[in-house]
């Protein structure tokens, strides 16, 4: 059997060794001669067998499944191109960005999705060297019009949902906002009390490492 | 070589230090706000300030391999970090050092993930007093992991040399100036793997594993510096 190195939820560098034996290497760990080592600075997390490091910074990379919130950047002949925060943009093909036909004789492109209109939506493929494709045909996907942009560090993300989206849904029932959280880091809030929506989301990415987040950010909720 | 100046008195330094002693050594990570990752690390008079930006999408295209990313590593000195002036702007030292260190940290980074992209490290020399090129590297590697890379661990720097025919640790300025010879090395302390070596001057090879062995148990020390200042982003301590 493996053997775990390290508590849970202990502080690692790049390079600790987190465990060694028959322990499986996750998300943000590597193995080598036997043994699991962290690849990140972070927070190390086992769930069985399987050592996890959370990593507390760095940028996005697009994964399969991940819904993200791009910005237009470029249009093609049948294809937007899409920025995602990332070293690599997005492409959105025709048959994947609306449920609707479009007949290119009649409409054009831009129509549609403008240069500057910011989408939500998902990535459903990424290759081997990164060429990301994207999608609109989930429902939950869409245009985003009117309210605030805003971007937290990705590896906040999760702590801005938190455990079953309780975070987000508290923020959300608090400040009456739409609140839409991009895996890549974005994050798109439309009416309510969005200055203190915004305000909230920001000190989620302050403080986000912190322990008693919750309680942070109950405090300026309910300075309203 | 001058003769005239005493760089060793009864197996004491310039400084005071003994032949196997440190400079003093401060480190700090995150002190940049709009990087995305960034260090500072200065051992006695030597003062760097490293900054890291990505991975982004790398410019001009044909720098873009296919299949990993790639390091970028700028290295300047200050106009106002040497005695007199430096004059601004790049030079051939500068890039040589810039490029050294793109191999020091590559061989440390999981690149693999980044296809076509890059990661720029600069790192500006604010103060320069001999071996700016290891606390340069000591700092960029703090940088890179504040930044979230994904790396098999630290890279620690730190240099040997040679004075009045005496292997001593991490030459200061007068030493690297009068002295014989200059070993910077720099290394991954958990895997033992030198990813740096450069010489200046001339030995032997029995001075030469003396002064080797100096330098890596130097770079032991650095990386508990490096570990210390890392250790402290997580601020645990509200």
């Amino acid at each position: 059997m493996g053997k775990k190195l390290v508590e849970d939820k202990s502080n690692v560098l790049p390079g600790d060794v987190i465990a060694e034996g028959d322990m499986l290497s996750g998300r943000g760990t590597y193995k080598e001669n036997g043994k699991v080592k962290s690849k990140v600075l972070g927070v190390a997390r086992t769930k069985k067998n399987r050592m996890r490091v959370i990593p507390l910074s760095g940028g996005y990379i697009p994964q399969e499944g991940d819904n993200v919130i791009g910005k237009i950047s470029g249009i093609g002949p049948s294809h937007w191109w899409v920025e995602l925060d990332s070293p690599y943009d997005g492409y959105l093909s025709l048959a994947e960005g609306s449920d609707e036909f479009i007949d290119l004789d009649e409409t054009e492109l831009s129509d549609v999705y403008d240069i500057g209109d910011m989408i939500y939506t998902e990535v459903i493929k990424v290759t081997s060297e990164k060429d990301v494709k994207l999608s609109m045909q989930d429902r939950i996907c869409k245009k985003l019009t009117g309210g605030r942009i805003i971007r937290i560090s990705p590896s906040k993300v999760p702590r801005l949902i938190g455990k079953g989206g309780s975070m987000v849904e508290m923020i959300k029932d608090r400040t009456d906002s739409r609140i839409i959280i991009g895996q890549n880091g974005i994050v798109w809030v439309n009416g309510g009390d969005e200055d203190l929506a915004v305000e909230a989301v920001k000190t989620v990415d302050e403080r986000g490492h912190e322990r008693g987040l919750t309680d942070k950010v109950e405090k300026i909720l309910d300075k309203r | 070589m001058s003769e005239d100046k005493e760089l060793l008195k009864d197996g004491k330094r310039i400084d005071g230090r003994a032949k196997d002693e440190l400079r003093d050594m401060e480190a700090e990570a995150g002190i940049l706000k709009r990087a995305d990752g960034s260090g500072y690390f200065r051992m006695g008079g030597t003062e760097v300030i490293a900054s890291v930006f990505g991975p982004r999408e790398l410019h001009p295209k044909h720098k873009q391999k296919p299949q990993r990313g790639i390091i970028q590593c700028r290295y300047n000195l200050a106009p106002f970090s040497v005695d007199d002036r430096k004059r601004p702007g790049p030079s051939r030292r500068g890039k040589e050092i810039g490029k050294v260190a793109e191999g020091a940290l590559s061989s440390i980074v999981f690149l693999e993930e980044f296809p076509t992209a890059t990661i720029d490290v600069y790192m500006e020399v604010i103060s320069a007093d001999a071996g700016t090129r290891c606390v340069a590297l000591n700092a960029g590697a703090i940088a890179l992991a504040d930044a979230g890379i994904p790396m098999k661990g630290l890279i620690s720097s730190c240099a040997a040399g040679k004075i009045e025919d005496t292997p001593v640790l991490d030459l200061k300025g007068e030493e690297d100036k009068d002295g014989q010879v200059d070993l910077p090395i720099a290394m991954n302390i958990e895997t033992g793997e030198i990813t740096l070596l450069q010489m200046d001057g001339m030995t032997d090879i029995d001075e030469m594993d003396e002064m080797l062995d100096l330098a890596i148990d130097g770079c032991k020390k650095v990386a508990e510096k490096q570990r210390e200042a890392l250790m402290e982003t997580f601020g645990d301590k509200k």
